[in-house]
């Protein structure tokens, strides 16, 4: 194992060059963080990640973040345990309406100022799931949302993007 | 040949009666005594229950004999809303019945476990897919949870948000200290109400539906729904596709796998493995965006074929990934086998018995990790399978280890398999003007009712659909693998600490949104 670690000592980092900040995503988020925001926050978001009735397949992309080849920490953005640490809730699925609740007692318990990033077109407007009688057809049918993310799911890279323009954005 | 005193279709045709147009195995309609006869014959261990599901007057169940794999369907008619529930022989069928009562229902008499599962009275109707949607509840029933009395005793509640970016469940844990006396799972959080929604959509559309069960086994899933398509309408499909298909859930598998073992690393506090593996793990996401158009390869898989075909120098560049993962894969386990103190971890956690694994028919990992060595790709096999080299590894002490060891194996079978499948696959791949035909038929044929058994990298699934004659599905039903692994996980953690909690979760990496639809 030393030897593998070793090789990597020399050979540089995996890590890929960062993608630029999501032009769609800044426009959308253009006016929506003020001044004394972000004086708080500075360059450096936490995430709570609620899966509001996903298929997974946001969540698999949503981990990719985190390996070395996106390494998301470098930017100071992290994934916390719990909502009373976070800034950010990035909600992905259609919000079953089992989830309904518990995404509004989430978003209850999350500190202001924060931001809720619709993650995946089931989070925008509820994609595939909209119509039926188990889900309420989109994260802003329950909580007041702030960036979409779309794609199903979006690629790391797009999330990357859109996560950066929220940081910049707070960063101003 | 047959085994025991009666083979499987015996008896079946002596308490029931032959539907026509199910393929490609028999459905039979039963009588309320031949129910009976076939929860007596389930009370033994020659057959394996592999799905029980509803409809708005009637239940299903489908069963397979182990050893000959003969699989049939049995049906009963409901017209007074009831059925004999199986769950005191065949617990792993408790769930689904709960299930069916929530979304149809129809009552099963003498359950042990009466309760809810998938309702939790926020969807403003109850019981949605029967024949009569009744009135919203006026409040929330409570849901009590099983009673655990004895001194030093105390309940952890976790979830349904959970800590880790995973899917939202309800975990209750009663532990005396450190020690797990009872886990009890609540799920259903993330039910986005499936089943209703493919009703009367075309099967192109519902194959959307089915690709996004489970978004980890999105190839999986559309294969099983796309052949069950296919065996309702006759639609025989390309042989490229069929090679293509394979090529797909395949790769499906090496990268679930990938990311899993590392996670099972991770949770046991050794990150370097989950550093390592994801990075495997994004090699091959990455081919498979290339090769496919979309990394986890969704929507791909459609009935009729595929809805992509590879082109002239995509199969180097997967040999290339085969030649990569084959050097770089191995140091990894060599590292996995050899510390002492992930193995410490690892080693005789979370142990699952051969009878309940047996008792559940459990399959894929959690099975055969605990000596039932069934694979859907083996037994009853579909093509182009029968037709390629490999081999189900199989091991008997069901601990977190041995999970971790048969996904390692399977990451090497797999890779075989990807070799083979590349290098002898049947037809022309795409030109780079785009006048190759897709290896696609048009999904038409006649009404019919089919059912498919697709081995995804978590099990065996089965999807049974019927399908109306002007191309729209009437019903359909898929079973992830989950729901016989689900209950499992419950009986292994017992007697581990409370901290080994997260470990033996994520050696099972059950579905959540496969199994609450």
């Amino acid at each position: 194992m030393f030897k593998h670690i070793l090789k990597h000592v020399t050979g540089g980092p995996v890590t890929e060059a960062a993608p630029a900040a999501s032009e769609a995503a800044l426009k959308e988020l253009a006016g929506k963080v003020d001044a004394a925001a972000r004086k708080r926050l500075g360059r450096s978001l936490s995430i709570r990640e609620v899966d509001a009735g996903s298929c997974n397949a946001c969540e698999l992309e949503i981990h990719a973040l985190n390996n070395p080849i996106y390494d998301l920490e470098r930017f100071g953005i992290r994934f916390v345990a719990s909502p009373r640490h976070a800034d950010v809730l990035l909600v992905t699925g259609p919000v079953a309406k089992n989830m309904a609740e518990a995404l509004k007692r989430t978003w209850d318990a999350t500190p202001d100022p924060k931001w809720v990033v619709a993650c995946g077109d089931c989070a925008i407007d509820g994609g595939v799931f909209r119509d039926g009688y188990a889900c309420t057809g989109g994260v802003d049918a329950v909580v007041p949302v702030d960036l979409r993310i779309p794609g199903c799911p979006p690629r790391p890279a797009e999330l990357l993007a859109g996560l950066l323009a929220l940081l910049e954005t707070s960063a101003k | 040949m047959y085994f025991g005193d009666e083979p499987l279709t015996g008896i079946i045709n002596r308490i029931g009666t032959r539907v026509d147009g199910h393929g490609p195995w028999p459905r039979f309609t039963t009588t309320s005594g031949g129910w009976r006869t076939l929860i007596e014959t389930l009370s033994g261990n020659a057959w394996s229950l592999l799905g029980l599901w509803g409809e708005p007057a009637a239940v299903h169940a489908a069963v397979r004999e182990d050893l000959s794999g003969e699989v049939a369907v049995v049906s009963l008619d409901c017209p007074d809303g009831k059925f004999l529930s199986m769950g005191h022989v065949r617990p792993g069928a408790i769930r689904l019945e709960r299930a069916i009562q929530d979304l149809y229902g129809l009552k099963a008499e003498k359950s042990v476990d009466a309760r809810p599962w998938l309702d939790h009275d926020a969807w403003g109707v109850t019981h949605p897919l029967g024949a009569q949607p009744g009135k919203p509840r006026h409040a929330p029933r409570p849901y009590p949870v099983l009673p655990m009395e004895g001194e030093g005793l105390h309940q952890i509640p976790v979830g349904p948000v959970h800590a880790g970016i995973i899917e939202p469940g309800h975990f209750r844990f009663t532990a005396n200290g450190e020690t797990v006396v009872r886990l009890e799972e609540r799920l259903g959080y993330v039910h986005k109400g499936i089943e209703g929604l493919m009703r009367g959509k075309r099967v192109e559309e519902a194959a959307k539906l089915a690709a996004r069960v489970s978004g980890d086994s999105t190839v999986a899933h559309s294969l099983a729904f796309a052949r069950a398509v296919e065996a309702a309408m006759g639609i025989v499909v390309p042989p490229r596709a069929v090679w293509l298909r394979a090529l797909m859930a395949e790769l499906e598998r090496i990268a679930n796998h990938l990311g899993d073992i590392g996670a099972v690393c991770n949770d046991a506090a050794f990150a370097f493995m989950l550093a390592e593996l994801s990075q495997l793990r994004e090699a091959v996401l990455r081919a498979c965006d290339a090769v496919f158009g979309h990394r986890l390869m969704m929507d791909r898989v459609v009935p009729g074929g595929v809805a992509v075909d590879i082109a002239e120098h995509d199969p180097a560049r997967l040999l290339g990934l085969v030649e990569e993962l084959r050097r770089r894969f191995p140091p990894l386990v060599a590292v996995y086998e050899n510390k002492a103190s992930l193995q410490d971890r690892t080693v005789t956690t979370g142990c699952v018995s051969a009878q309940l694994v047996k008792r559940f028919a459990a399959g894929g990992f959690v099975g055969r990790a605990a000596g039932r060595g069934l694979d859907a790709r083996r037994s009853p096999a579909y093509p182009p399978y029968d037709d390629l080299e490999f081999e189900v590894p199989v091991l008997t002490d069901g601990d977190v280890n041995a999970r971790v060891w048969i996904r390692i194996k399977e990451v090497e079978q797999s890779l075989g398999l990807v070799e083979q499948i590349v290098k002898r696959m049947p037809g022309v791949p795409r030109n780079e003007r785009g006048e190759t035909p897709l290896p696609r038929v048009p999904a038409e044929g006649t009404a019919g009712e089919g059912m498919a058994l697709v081995e995804g990298f978590r099990g065996e699934i089965l999807t049974w659909v019927r399908v109306n004659a002007d191309g729209t599905v009437d019903r359909c039903h898929p079973r992830d693998p989950s729901w016989f692994q689900w209950p499992l996980l419950e009986a292994a953690i017992e007697g581990n600490i409370v901290a080994d909690f997260p470990l033996c979760n994520k050696s099972f990496n059950c579905s959540y949104s496969g199994h609450d639809l």
